[in-house]
């Protein structure tokens, strides 16, 4: 098992340094090349998924843990961010910190209960929890607005400083990113992260090993709904709209996905997943017009079955079959 | 204007709530069907039963062919479609982990939604019901004879499942798989072939539901994602992998949603039926009928 | 071996570089007509309500073969970019996005709901863009509801749903109904007419004893409706889409509610729901525009030519019943060639000809656009109907 989870401190740094540089250069070279452009607008909603992603990957790749409800937690801080500083006008930064507050809060609630017990109670509960949680949204119309949505959500700034532009707001989501890349990529290789692979390989041999696996469960889930949250807010302040239908059971369903199509194993995976599947349904699937739902599907079926590491496991094949 | 009675009230409510608890057991029954032998929840499940409804207004409206024949001639359809499911995107994955398998159904799920949406566009079809359109009156409450053709076709589809797991060899040699498949293989049960019988099997049951449900409430080709959901709800409910477990839980939910609708309210009537969910959960976490045993040996 | 697996790095990027590359440089392959003038449009074609896109797309598209045929507009060939939003409020606004800064065209058409569309009103404002919704909410165009004040670059098409219910209650008053319940399905379209009906009960001296909802996917609304039966109203409203208000005009008639007389909203508006309502449906009062009822407008109606034009001609194209939703893109584009005739492509002249357009006669009403109204119409748009052997009738 340990095979799938190859680690070492030069090589992250690497690709790290390769990634943020990429990342930067980005919008240079996109504002100059037509039709690319605006391949920047999508940048910044794949940096939004990417932020999930990463810290579901941990749950799902790591410890093992299916959660069906993580667009449940995008969705609250999506509307606690959206709902406060339109009605309240009170400074984003904090509605965006209540949001993380208030999911670290519902998470425990939920996952305490159901990550003490063995098999994927977790995404049972999490399913009946998001559906609960899209029909609230839907019938407090008074504050949510409703099935229609919440218009007019004031944009976000940085000391005054407003990010009023794709490309501001993309260094802003792309930083927030980086920084849960870098942080993500330490647990895995704390402590915590190898508590987290014992689990995934066997529970019962982690907690022989005296490894307390709810806790760590608990722990990671938590962790994960919380950046869900943050990705949420930053979400509803730059497309200053939310709908319910932008946090349904469907877009956990689409999470997962993401996290398979990119590569379960590894949380660069999980940013390749996001883009991949951004990507293909924001932008390159539409030519395709009404046929897109089938062949969406298709390319699910072909990535799951050719590349069961999912997309960043295609260098590692090619080279496989090149030393061969 | 004619009073209606509470009495007669709550009874409509329970018939309204066994007519939809019915068929939400019928998809959960099909989820099971793949459960005990994969694993795998199959998100494709729904996508089976709308499968049903559409195909059978095809032989039934468009080719004009009686009931008796167009019902099996669809249930052959949606089993083929089932297989090839199976075949075609099961079978090849390399490294089966229930994860895996779950997206593969959920990519075949949008697979085939948007087939059927090319197939069938994006209206909805009516179906004639099976024995005409005039109500039944039973004490000031309301049946549609298509409401107790639902509930007959769910107790055969009981009936003739338990016959054929207890008394058959093939049925057995599913509820071994179920068991234990790694066991179930060195006793030489085909273990490949058995999934895929599970696959078929699931898919007829989905059918028929979709054949059953399509007079009451019409069939459009994105149904299908809302009765799995459903239906899964009732399956873990119940409790995974039990079929008994399955009618219970789906018989449950209906009529939490529809005496909730009537009794409380009808725009919460969804979140009753999941907090009770929740609460069965946390509670007995096997599911109302899940056995604890067989859940610890489970990955999911 | 280490650098051989750097190389089988270096194709595999470049062969994911060749592919990408070919997936941007797709859209660069589609024809282009010289000098066209170019018109975006956001519809939901697909998703959870391609009962709008579905036929607003396919009306924007047989007007543009019909210009196109006639020689254009001015000479100028009309291009017509549609993207589906799919009913994801991500996507349209990344669409129309799309449409200001890549496609670069000088209106924008849609989106067809109304959540979306108030996702976009900013956009448009920000980039100075001509917007001609496609959905119902009166929300959209205004900016300050208070004081009435219009935002100053969006503007739409279809009726308010205030006017649909005033319609409904001026023909309940008529009628002297006064207790109802009221029937709703979760969505946008659901919860928006549900809320004017509530707001505009007390004005009509109308009281709502029931307010039930449903699911947009639910299968059974006997429920619901049993609840309704036993407080015994006069009438029902019911304001849904999709196959929920065919099931819920069978429910009540099977459970013996004729007494009680149903509304539905004009989302009920075609002869298909008659149809899949498999006779329940006699006796169903609703509001429509002129164009789903052009067959039995009396003749000297001012909408009698267009509203007929437009059945056969999507009739002829697609050999399906006409939706009254495509009506609306109708009414949309339709402007815009008007438009783009008197002042061509210029954002903000085209604007301003839209904000003093007087006297369009379209699908949904004759349209008087002013600085104070970027809707037009007056709820003298809908016009009750009653389903009556099958087909509509003009209700008294």
């Amino acid at each position: 098992m340990v095979e799938t989870f190859p680690v070492t401190k030069h090589k992250n740094t690497v690709q790290l340094a390769g990634f943020g540089l990429g990342l930067f250069l980005f919008p240079w070279v996109a504002q100059r090349i037509p039709y690319l452009d605006h391949y920047m607008d999508v940048m910044v909603f794949v940096g939004i998924y990417s932020i999930m992603t990463i810290a579901l990957c941990l749950l799902m790749g790591y410890a093992g843990q299916i959660s069906l409800g993580h667009a449940s937690f995008f969705g609250l801080g999506a509307y606690i961010s959206g709902v406060i500083t339109t009605k309240y006008g009170l400074n984003p930064w904090f509605c965006l910190v209540v949001g993380m507050v208030v999911s670290a809060a519902v998470a425990l609630a939920i996952g305490a209960p159901s990550l003490k017990l063995r098999g994927h109670y977790l995404a049972m509960a999490t399913l009946a929890f998001c559906i609960i949680i899209t029909i609230i949204f839907n019938e407090t119309m008074a504050v949510t607005g409703g099935p229609d949505g919440l218009a007019f959500i004031p944009g976000i700034g940085i000391m005054g400083y407003a990010l009023d532009s794709v490309v501001k707001y993309y260094y802003l989501v792309w930083g927030v990113v980086f920084v849960v890349l870098l942080v993500c990529l330490n647990i895995i290789r704390s402590r915590v992260g190898r508590a987290l692979r014992s689990i995934h390989g066997s529970e019962l041999a982690a907690s022989a090993m005296g490894v307390n696996v709810a806790k760590y469960k608990i722990w990671v889930f938590v962790l994960s709904a919380v950046l869900a949250s943050v990705a949420g807010s930053l979400y509803a302040h730059y497309l200053n709209f939310i709908n319910p239908a932008s946090f349904d059971l469907f877009v956990s369903i689409k999470l997962l996905i993401m996290i398979i199509l990119g590569g379960m194993h590894s949380l660069w995976g999980a940013i390749v997943g996001a883009a991949l599947v951004t990507f293909l349904s924001y932008e390159w699937l539409q030519y395709f017009e009404e046929a897109e739902v089938m062949i969406y599907g298709a390319i699910v079926l072909l990535i799951v079955i050719f590349l069961p590491g999912g997309v960043v496991s295609i260098p590692e094949k090619v080279g496989s079959l090149w030393r061969r | 204007m004619e009073e209606i009675t509470l009495a007669s009230q709550l009874l409509q409510y329970t018939i309204t709530g066994i007519t939809i608890g019915s068929i939400y057991a019928m998809v959960a029954i099909g989820f099971n069907t793949i459960y005990n032998v994969t694993e795998a929840i199959n998100f494709a499940q729904g996508e089976f039963v709308m499968l049903g409804g559409l195909v059978m207004v095809f032989f039934r409206v468009t080719l004009n062919i009686p009931v008796v024949f167009s019902l099996p001639l669809t249930i052959l359809v949606v089993t083929t479609v089932g297989i090839l499911l199976d075949r075609l995107a099961i079978r090849p994955i390399r490294k089966p982990s229930v994860l895996v398998m779950v997206i593969a159904t959920i990519g075949a799920s949008f697979l085939i939604r948007g087939a059927a949406m090319f197939i069938w566009g994006k209206n909805p079809f009516d179906l004639p019901p099976f024995s005409g359109r005039n109500p039944m009156t039973f004490w000031g409450a309301v049946v549609q004879p298509q409401a107790l053709w639902v509930i007959g076709f769910l107790v055969v589809v009981v009936i003739v499942l338990t016959l054929f797991f207890d008394r058959t060899i093939m049925g057995k040699a599913l509820r071994a798989c179920a068991v234990n498949p790694n066991a179930s293989s060195l006793v030489g049960i085909n273990v490949k072939y058995m999934i895929l019988v599970s696959f078929a099997l699931s898919a007829a049951i989905g059918a028929l539901g979709g054949i059953v449900i399509t007079p009451i409430s019409l069939m459009e080709y994105d149904r299908g994602a809302m009765l799995a959901v459903k239906g899964f709800s009732a399956c873990a409910l119940g409790g995974m992998g039990s079929f008994s477990g399955a009618i219970i839980g789906g018989l449950i939910i209906g009529l939490i949603e529809s005496l909730g609708a009537g009794l409380i309210s009808s725009g919460y009537k969804d979140v009753f039926a999941l907090l009770v969910l929740l609460v069965v959960l946390f509670v007995k976490p096997s599911g109302l009928l899940g056995s604890v045993e067989v859940s610890k040996i489970r990955k999911f | 071996m280490k650098r051989k697996q750097t190389i089988g790095k270096g194709a595999a990027c470049l062969i994911t570089v060749v592919l990408v590359a070919t997936l941007i440089l797709m859209p660069v392959g589609r024809v282009q007509a010289a000098k066209a003038y170019k018109v975006g449009a956001v519809f939901s074609v697909t998703g959870r309500a391609s009962f709008l896109g579905d036929p607003e797309k396919k009306t924007a598209l047989m007007l543009q073969e019909e210009i196109n045929q006639k020689g254009g507009i001015n000479g100028h060939l009309l291009e017509l970019v549609i993207y589906d939003d799919e009913g994801d409020s991500t996507k349209c606004a990344l669409a129309v996005r799309k449409l200001i800064t890549r496609d670069k065209v000088c209106v924008i058409i849609g989106p067809s709901l109304s959540g979306l569309s108030l996702a976009v009103v900013p956009e448009a404002e920000k980039h100075e863009i001509p917007l001609i919704s496609c959905a119902a909410s009166y929300k959209i165009v205004t900016k300050n509801p208070d004081t009435g004040e219009q935002w100053k670059w969006v503007f739409k098409t279809p009726q308010s749903d205030s006017m649909a219910v005033e319609a409904i209650y001026t023909h309940m008053k008529k009628h002297g109904i006064s207790k109802i319940a009221i029937m709703s399905v979760t969505s946008g379209f659901g919860a928006s007419g549900r809320g004017e009906l509530l707001r505009l009960a007390p004005k009509y001296g109308i009281t709502i004893v029931a307010d039930e909802k449903y699911g947009p996917k639910d299968t059974d609304m006997t429920a619901q409706l049993t609840k309704i039966k036993g407080l015994a109203p006069q009438a029902i409203v019911n304001w849904s889409i999709g196959p929920t208000q065919v099931v819920v005009v069978r429910n009540w008639k099977e459970l013996d509610m004729t007494n009680i007389t149903m509304y539905q909203s004009h989302g009920f508006g075609s002869r298909k729901n008659i149809k899949l309502a498999a006779g329940a449906a006699e006796g169903v009062y609703c509001p429509l525009g002129a164009c789903n009822i052009a067959e039995i407008l009396p003749d000297n109606h001012p909408q009698k030519q267009v509203t007929m034009g437009y059945l056969k001609a999507y009739k002829a194209k697609y050999n399906e019943p006409l939706s009254s939703f495509g009506g609306h893109a109708w009414d949309a584009l339709s402007m815009v060639h008007k438009a783009l005739e008197a002042v061509g492509p210029n954002k903000a002249k085209i604007r301003d000809y839209l904000e003093n357009l007087k006297g369009f006669v379209g699908q949904h009403g004759v349209f008087n656009f002013s600085p104070k109204d970027h809707n037009g119409l007056t709820k003298e748009a809908f016009q009750m109907v009653v389903v009556k052997s099958g087909d509509w009738a003009i209700a008294d």
